[in-house]
């Protein structure tokens, strides 16, 4: 079990991690999202004692990383963003190298890297140079030596970054067995992805915990607020008239397309959304106007992320000074990812 | 540390650096044999390495340039920092894989002199004396080369600034000579010094005022010490330079002195630099 007391990290003026107390409970996959630098990393680094806290206690089973480290950090592996690797080693050296840093000699050495190349599934590229592998089997490697020594606690900070869709199916598929036997804690700022493998979420922005729930229960957070949304080729008066007869709407956006029909986005404050579509169907024809589309919005954990962080993207990229062209890429990664990720599963 | 020893060890026999090294150091003191045994036909072998020391200026820095700052470029010192070892057993054992690989060569210069006393009278005592000197300073530079490596991320510029450092330690008692020698020279020079290291623990410690406080209790200090005495200040400057030259050291050896005090300074050196070494790495995980 992980306790992280009233941590806090600051560099000169700027605080990174600010007052963040959480538990982990053994046996879980826990997901860590927040958009980039919330503090993710920083935390994980220090959870790991790669980095020192400015206030705060973390105990791993009752050991102080601080106080403690060598007790602490054979309880848990971690693979930093970048999985530290040389380059000019093969798979197989780079391993027993860790493994018999973490203490582990002789013949349960051989045993644990053997059990470890069969689990990450290496065997192929075992005496391969590690500057010859490839993203994907990099961080493979990376997973084994944080599994070398059998620690109770895996950490893995994004570990699917960089990867293409397959090789991210892959991983996922491997952190899910992993998570069978280990805790298993990664970071991520793709949803889907914690979504998908994670039995509990951690959402931090800006350094402070926001929430601490199952991916489902944080939907529900936002179930209270479901979402309509129509395309009308009708005229915005006519649509604010419509609006107006329903007592149900709290609020709606309206935004006019190229082809002159108009996209509608409505807010529903209370009742069930069936019968906000129902009337909203007849009331359009009846005044004989078509509605191009019509479909209810459940809230997903984005629209959890997104108010709980704080109307996030724009945040965010206030945050790192420019670059929203890059959480807009990543977004339309993550779609493509999905994407593929139908397909594979279509097959 | 055991773990770190191994890995550095391959890590030097799987890439060129051991054996650069190696041959450099056999190159430049075979050269020395040369000269100075057989075409000079004197037989004492401490010429060969005084003549061998200027090596170090260059082979010393390619050894130890990648040893941290290579780490910290690829970004692997995170598992060094993850891994259950402490850092002093991290630096230690890249210090012992840097001896040993610093040692093959040795070996075989050892056995130079017992080729030459098949031919003439060699003094061995001096000889060995002096190898075992010349293994101890070399053994002190490479400390010194592992300290700079831990303050980059660069190899090239950890190894320009080694080169730099040890050359001007090589050449610190000629360049001692056209310093000035009077006491307000010293003074002033001894401020400036306090200047520099005032700098270096701001930029070490990233600690404004502890930095202003040590620099102006030093400059005080000798302020005062100066309206005191400054007669203690004549030639202070100079004395500071020989003193501290690691080479200077050498040559007594070499005049056929096993000088125990120069042993213990090499030594000195050697652990001083570790420690900061140790602290430059702690310090990573504070910034």
């Amino acid at each position: 079990m992980i306790t992280v007391e009233h941590l806090t990290k600051r560099y000169g003026d700027f605080t990174a991690v600010n007052d963040l107390s959480f538990e982990i409970e053994d046996g879980h996959v826990y997901g860590f999202l927040g958009p980039n630098g919330a503090g993710k990393s920083t935390t994980m680094n220090i959870m790991t004692g790669c980095l020192s806290a400015t206030e705060g206690h973390i105990r791993i089973d009752g050991y102080d990383i601080f106080e403690e480290p060598d007790c602490a950090k054979k309880l848990m592996g971690y693979l930093p963003e970048q999985p530290p690797l040389y380059m000019n080693e093969t798979s197989l050296e780079y391993l027993k190298f860790v493994g018999e840093a973490k203490g582990v000699k002789g013949r349960e050495l051989d045993r644990q890297i053997e059990s470890v190349i069969s689990q990450t599934r290496l065997e192929d590229v075992k005496d391969r140079l590690i500057s010859n592998l490839s993203k994907g089997y990099r961080q493979r490697v990376g997973i084994a030596q944080a599994l070398l020594g059998n620690p109770g606690v895996i950490i893995l900070d994004e570990p699917t970054v960089g990867l293409d869709p397959i090789q991210i199916i892959e991983i996922r598929d491997l952190i899910k067995q992993l998570g069978q036997k280990h805790t298993v804690i990664l970071s991520s700022h793709i949803l889907s992805e914690v979504q998908t493998i994670c039995e509990k979420v951690l959402i931090i922005d800006k350094g402070k915990l926001v929430a601490f729930d199952k991916p489902e229960n944080l939907e529900k957070l936002l179930m209270v607020s479901n979402a309509v949304s129509f395309i009308a080729e009708a005229e915005t008066d006519e649509i604010n008239e419509v609006m107006e007869e329903l007592e149900a709407v709290a609020d709606w956006q309206m935004k006019t397309q190229e082809n002159g029909s108009v996209r509608v986005d409505v807010k529903i404050e209370f009742g069930e959304v069936s019968d906000v579509c129902r009337h909203i169907f007849f009331a359009f024809a009846q005044r004989k106007k078509a509605l191009l589309e019509l479909s209810s919005k459940k809230a997903n954990l984005e629209d959890v992320f997104l108010e709980l962080t704080e109307s996030g993207v724009d945040t965010a990229s206030v945050d790192n000074g420019g670059k929203t062209d890059k959480s807009d890429t990543e977004l339309t990664e993550n779609n493509n990812v999905e994407w593929m990720e139908r397909q594979v599963d279509n097959r | 540390m055991t773990a770190v020893l191994k890995h550095e060890l391959r890590n030097y026999f799987h890439s060129l650096t051991a054996y650069v090294f190696g041959a450099f150091l056999l190159a430049f003191v075979g050269i020395g044999a040369m000269l100075y045994n057989i075409q000079a036909a004197v037989s004492n072998f401490e010429f060969v390495l005084s003549f061998g020391c200027l090596v170090f200026v260059f082979i010393v820095p390619i050894l130890t340039m990648r040893v941290i700052a290579e780490e910290r470029k690829q970004r692997t010192d995170q598992l060094l920092y993850a891994l259950p070892i402490t850092t002093t057993q991290v630096i230690i054992g890249k210090y012992l894989a840097l001896l040993a690989v610093y040692l093959i060569p040795m070996c075989l210069i050892c056995l130079y002199p017992l080729i030459f006393s098949q031919y003439g009278d060699v003094y061995l005592l001096t000889s060995y004396g002096s190898i075992l000197a010349f293994f101890i300073m070399g053994a002190a530079l490479i400390a010194l080369g592992v300290f700079i490596s831990s303050l980059t991320d660069n190899q090239g510029f950890a190894a320009g600034i080694g080169i730099a450092v040890i050359l001007l330690n090589y050449y610190s008692v000629r360049l001692s000579e056209y310093v000035s020698s009077t006491a307000v020279g010293s003074a002033v020079a001894l401020c400036v010094l306090i200047l520099i290291l005032g700098a270096v623990v701001r930029h070490l410690t990233k600690n404004n005022s502890f930095a202003y406080i040590v620099s102006f209790a030093l400059i005080a200090g000798v302020v005062i010490a100066y309206i005191v005495d400054a007669t203690k200040f004549e030639g202070l400057l100079p004395g500071i330079m020989a003193k501290l030259s690691l080479f200077e050291r050498f040559y007594s050896f070499v005049n056929g002195i096993f000088d125990m005090t120069s042993i213990v300074y090499y030594i000195t050196v050697a652990v001083f630099f570790l420690f900061l070494s140790v602290q430059s790495m702690e310090k990573r995980r504070y910034n």
